[in-house]
């Protein structure tokens, strides 16, 4: 079935199952591979990408859904050489260890970013709450973000 | 890669009605709404529906709205939805906290409250409160047009529902509080976020302006039994109690539900602890 929606602000169009998994069609059929596969359940958020301004797990996600959908994936974060604020600040905190989590994280953060620019600490560790890091790297990528969104 | 690479077909209806005639013609399809289920029971090997009707995107689905005396959901509001909502946030704000506590983030974008109703899990964190606010769920079929059936009639069994092969969830009714009404919403979990429940209440309690006594009481639990339960005797222990004097009709809750053991806690703890999380609340009312 052939499926088109935006990824980082450019048209796709991809042929697959209407039940593929956004994650499987991002990685597998456009090699976009900066989401991570984590759980596979909806339970780790490593693979959280933006559908529409939203954070969602990535594998949760049916292809079938997508259509005219707009995807923000963890590429569409930096402009050109410049790392968008969030990324800047988990390279300054050590934000980041072994890195699987680390685009699940930025995501879930970014749209953090969107819907409340000042947030509370108390904000930061709801938003980031369907995130695990298997790292237990939490105290810094919760200072990441706090100081990113300060 | 998917373990599990789902192969079927799916219908796309575009209008409720078109969708009502498909779910008439084909009652093996499986719905799908935000697919925070779904998608989970068909990567586990859980599930093998030969097709699947794709609800996600239907507009007379959605909408939150404010209509005369009552909290109008449409069946495919998320949980963000109603988080955000302030006709929810005045209305309803137990199914708001509710709401907050499904999964996290990312679950709350995609997961709809008609989803979480007809998913009917006994563990559901939404439905105990739908049950203490006396929501009502708007079904429709093709053949037979809308009725209304109150949460209290609608689980029967596990995972077994008052709802036809050819009927939709359309909309949850919420009707609006009584100046008087009290609510309250808890979950016990291992953590906040991403935990299924051991212990989920939904409670209302209803006090006379004058006297402080109460005249209507809903005491709903999740995860204690094969549905979201009532619990009668001690709704009915409360009504006549005078506010300060309700705590102790808490200690009826043991004589009425039947928690089991399993992977997530002990029919001794859940126990115990649905009677104590209700009688902390009947004592701060």
């Amino acid at each position: 079935m052939k499926i088109e929606f935006t990824l980082n602000e450019r048209p796709v169009r991809v042929d697959v199952a209407p039940m593929a998994r956004l994650l499987d069609v991002l990685r597998e059929d456009l090699r976009v591979t900066g989401t991570k596969e984590g759980c596979g359940e909806g339970e780790c958020g490593a693979c959280t990408v933006l559908v529409d301004g939203r954070a969602v797990n990535a594998c949760l996600i049916p292809a079938i859904q997508l259509r005219g959908a707009q995807v923000q994936t963890v590429e569409g974060l930096a402009r050109s050489e410049r790392l968008h604020p969030i990324q800047q600040a988990f390279l300054e905190h050590g934000g980041a260890q072994c890195g699987i989590c680390t685009p699940g994280f930025l995501m879930a953060a970014a749209e953090l970013l969107h819907r409340e620019p000042h947030p509370s600490r108390a904000q930061v560790r709801e938003a980031l709450a369907g995130n695990l890091c298997r790292c237990t790297g939490y105290q810094k990528i919760v200072d990441a973000v706090a100081e990113a969104l300060s | 890669m998917s373990l599990h690479i789902s192969a079927a077909p799916v219908l796309e209806p575009r209008t409720l009605a078109e969708a009502l005639d498909l779910r008439a013609s084909h009652p093996e399809a499986m719905p799908l709404a935000g697919g925070t289920d779904v998608m989970v029971y068909l990567e586990g090997g859980v599930i093998d529906p030969p097709r699947f009707l794709n609800l996600w995107g239907i507009a007379e689905l959605g909408g939150l709205s404010r209509t005369g005396d009552a909290l109008r959901i449409g069946a495919l509001v998320t949980h963000t939805d109603v988080v955000r909502s302030p006709d929810a946030q005045a209305l309803a704000p137990a199914l708001v906290e509710a709401c907050r506590t499904v999964g996290a983030v990312q679950i709350q974008n995609r997961g709809t409250i008609g989803g979480n109703v007809v998913n009917a899990s006994p563990a559901g964190d939404t439905l105990p409160v739908l049950l203490a606010l006396d929501a009502e769920f708007e079904l429709h079929s093709a053949a037979r047009g809308q009725r209304r059936v109150p949460a209290a009639q609608f689980w029967q069994g596990y995972r077994r529902m008052d709802l036809a092969p050819d009927e939709l969830l359309v909309a949850v009714h919420v009707p609006a509080p009584s100046p008087g009404d009290r609510t309250f919403f808890r979950k016990v979990g291992t953590r906040q976020a991403q935990s299924i429940s051991k212990v989920v209440l939904g409670a209302r309690v209803r006090l006379d302006a004058a006297t402080g006594t109460v005249t209507e009481a809903r005491i709903a639990y999740g995860s204690v039994a094969a549905t979201p339960v009532r619990c009668p005797a001690t709704e009915a222990a409360l009504i006549g109690r005078r506010r300060g004097d309700l705590a102790a009709a808490a200690d009826t809750v043991a004589t009425e539900i039947r928690p089991i053991d399993d992977v997530r806690s002990t029919a001794e703890y859940r126990l115990a602890v649905a009677v104590r999380v209700l009688r902390g609340w009947l004592a701060a009312v």
